[in-house]
């Protein structure tokens, strides 16, 4: 939606950039629509879609029924027939009633065609823990998907990158889950250009340059890791890379990082065990062995189910664990 | 040449008590008596002061996001009333905590839920229901599959399963639906329509002139009954769960009914709703039939309302002391339930509370290498 006041002033917040990607694209591609459990007059459970209803009308900004099979399988046909869909799923708990359509269909319908039908997709889904919520309202199921062939798999983890990653997202040829950081929703404002720019889909960002060690993470632990930095030494000069898209994985950013390096430490809110992190650290031991001084660390969710919110905080990767093992990973 | 007709059926709608507490002499005959109605009137005040305290608990910071019931409680209560304690199943949405609470929940453990905490799920020996189902439409097939297993072992017992209007637009609903169908199960399904799913209306989830009519697709015996009505559920719910119980198989339970509040305290409905909408609603308040009634017989004044306040005022401070006196939750808990037997590794991430391994076993790093441990006392 055009910018407030406060926006103007103020930067943009995660939903906001969001909001204006979406905004903007559906008034540059007629195709795009958007669907999903009140995402029309209500503008989504967190006003992502805020107001997008009023402009594009009941055909482009649709309140479904509410079954994710039915979002996720029927946005896939619209794809194949012409359309642009952004299917929204509430949190990303309910994937699960979707799994099905997004991974036994959307992902595999180029490959099993040879190409004949593709489904150019953005499935998007507020994702993690941290804002006190309910069950499967805090979840982060990011490797489940990056395990899936077929799907391109992004987080943000910033207002600016939110809406040039979504650009590229939407006008992208393939299914793509875009997960969308809850912790980050309103948590601060950006400055974001309000003209049209993307950014590249498998590009990560060093976030801070360093010598001495490499930090690996994606959507809100940015933050916790960014903290992190601020209570170590002065002397310790930590890279931080965000990856932003998960899936395809930029491999060239984080070994040539390491090989300057040599340590690695991986932050993530999903569980440690088959968490997108065992892939990131196979890939630093296939391409710089010989460059490694310490073996690499993982800072992760337990491998248990994510508690109520009053033991939350106790499961979520924090600033404290990450900087313990950073110290930990440099002393080795 | 005139086609023939190859099914025909219809959708039945009771109501016994309407809105001015005037009661339908000829359909009340084997409805629930006086007192049935003075006692569970007064409950009904009970959990409506309950809400309100939950409410007041999320404003004040002290609870997370908790649906309101208000408007519902006929529902709950007079389905809830048809089941026998500690030996029908209940298998609840979110929304009936006063069936949850007939049916044997200590009051502060739903209070717990919302609250964050597991122990609000831990529920106690000889109650027969589930834990609140947070993702919508699921839990019908749980019921499916309990009411099954009593059918196989050839108990006299049923399960009944608490929904929305809006959950049934989910597959797993149309799944448990056509189970209990094609294999007789004794499961209720118990709809309440409260005419919204969040923001979406009930005529936009879907273009059925009734939800109850969603289960003539499966040949199974459904009624829509006014859900505000207590009589009327009662009776409806009474007469299906006997049905079942005696090998008649599943049914279908539409109530309608309204959410007064907002979908959760995190929601507002002034956004999607117009306010005269509520307000023609709030006329239809089961609690104000109810009490007109009860006054009409002579069974209720003013004297014997204010005392029933206090006492649930009073049923409410416990309740919250209940709740918010219980300790913190161990973080073992976290680890703990995980598995019947914690795995090595997990026992490990529990001992160090950490998932970095320090580049070394446990026992390199001075760590005693954990065992492992089954969190069954
Ligand atoms: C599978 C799933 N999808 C989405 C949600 C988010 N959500 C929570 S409640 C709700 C609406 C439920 O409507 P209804 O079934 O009518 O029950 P009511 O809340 O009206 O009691 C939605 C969409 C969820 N909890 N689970
Ligand atoms: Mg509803």
């Amino acid at each position: 939606m055009p910018r407030t006041e406060q926006m103007i002033a103020q930067g943009l917040t995660l939903v906001d950039a969001i909001n204006e990607a979406l905004y903007q694209e559906m008034e540059r591609d007629s195709r795009v629509v958007c669907l999903g459990e009140d995402v029309g007059l209500n503008g989504g459970v967190f006003r992502v879609t805020e107001g997008l209803q009023k402009v594009f009308g009941l055909e482009r900004v649709i309140d479904t029924p509410l079954s994710e099979s039915g979002i996720m399988g029927s946005a896939i046909g619209l794809a194949m027939a012409g359309m642009r869909p952004i299917p929204e799923i509430q949190f990303e708990g309910f994937l699960g009633p979707a799994y099905d359509q997004l991974v036994n269909h959307a992902a595999r319908y180029r490959t099993r065609s040879r190409g004949a039908v593709t489904v150019p997709m953005v499935v998007r889904v507020p994702v993690g823990g941290g804002i006190h919520a309910p069950e499967l309202h805090s979840d982060s199921p990011e490797a489940i998907y990056a395990h899936t062939p077929g799907l391109k798999v992004l987080m943000p983890s910033t207002p600016y990158d939110a809406k040039g990653m979504l650009l590229s997202a939407i006008r992208d040829p393939d299914p793509v889950v875009f997960f969308e950081p809850k912790r980050v929703y309103r948590s601060y404002r950006q400055e974001v250009p309000e003209g049209d720019y993307t950014i590249p889909i498998g590009q990560a960002k060093v976030v801070a340059e360093g010598r001495d060690l490499t930090l690996v993470t994606w959507g809100a632990s940015v933050h916790q890791c960014n903290d992190a930095l601020d209570t170590l030494p002065e002397d310790v000069s930590v890279e931080l890379i965000d990856l932003r898209t998960i899936a395809p994985l930029d491999v060239d950013t984080i070994i040539q990082s390491v090989e300057k390096t040599g340590r690695c430490v991986i932050v993530h809110e999903a569980p440690k065990t088959a968490g997108f992190g065992a892939e990131i650290a196979t890939t630093i031991q296939e391409y710089c062995f010989l460059h490694l001084k310490a073996p690499v660390q993982r800072v992760a969710g337990f491998d248990t189910i994510m508690p109520y919110y009053k033991l939350e905080q106790e499961y979520l990767p924090d600033a404290k664990r990450v900087s313990e093992a950073v110290m930990q990973c440099l002393a080795y | 040449m005139p086609l023939k007709t190859a099914y025909q059926a219809k959708v039945e709608y009771l109501q016994i008590m309407d809105e001015n507490g005037v009661v339908d002499e000829k359909l009340a005959k084997d409805a629930m008596g006086d007192q049935d109605i003075l006692e569970l009137y007064q409950y009904m005040i009970k959990c409506r002061v309950l809400d309100e305290t939950a409410f007041k608990l999320q404003r004040s910071k002290r609870m997370g996001t908790y649906p309101q019931n208000k408007g519902q409680e006929a529902a709950a209560i007079g389905a809830g009333f048809s089941l026998k304690r500690g030996t029908d199943f209940l298998v609840p949405c979110y929304r009936e905590n006063a069936a949850l609470w007939m049916h044997g929940l200590p009051m502060h453990y739903i209070f717990l839920h919302w609250m964050g905490d597991e122990r609000g799920n831990q529920i106690p020996k000889g109650v027969c229901q589930l834990p609140l189902c947070i993702p919508i439409g699921t839990q019908m097939l749980h019921a499916t599959g309990i009411a099954w297993a009593f059918k196989m072992r050839k108990e006299p017992r049923v399960a009944m399963t608490f929904f929305g209007d809006g959950a049934t637009s989910e597959g797993d609903f149309h799944e448990a639906m056509n189970f209990a169908s094609a294999f007789q199960i004794p499961c209720i399904f118990f709809c309440q329509n409260n005419q919204w799913a969040i923001s979406v209306p009930r005529e936009q989830q879907m273009n059925s002139a009734t939800v109850a009519q969603k289960a003539l697709a499966y040949d199974m015996p459904c009624i829509q009954v006014d859900g505000n009505d207590l009589l009327a559920v009662h009776k409806a719910s009474r007469d299906f769960v006997e049905r079942a119980r005696s090998g008649g198989g599943p049914a279908f339970i539409e109530a309608v009914t309204y959410r007064l509040a907002d979908h959760t305290t995190a929601d507002d409905a002034r956004r999607y709703r117009d306010s005269d909408e509520v307000e023609a609603w709030v006329g239809k308040d089961p609690i104000i039939r109810l009490r007109k009634y009860l006054t009409a017989k002579n069974l209720w004044n003013d004297a014997k309302q204010a005392a029933l306040d206090e006492a649930a005022k009073q049923n409410a401070t416990e309740v919250v002391r209940a709740a918010e006196g219980i300790e913190r939750p161990a973080i073992a808990d976290i680890f703990d339930y995980t598995y019947a037997e914690l795995p090595r590794e997990l026992a490990l991430q529990k001992q160090t509370m950490r998932t970095s391994s320090l580049g070394q076993r446990p026992e390199q790093a001075g760590l005693s290498a954990p065992g492992v441990s089954a969190n069954h006392e």
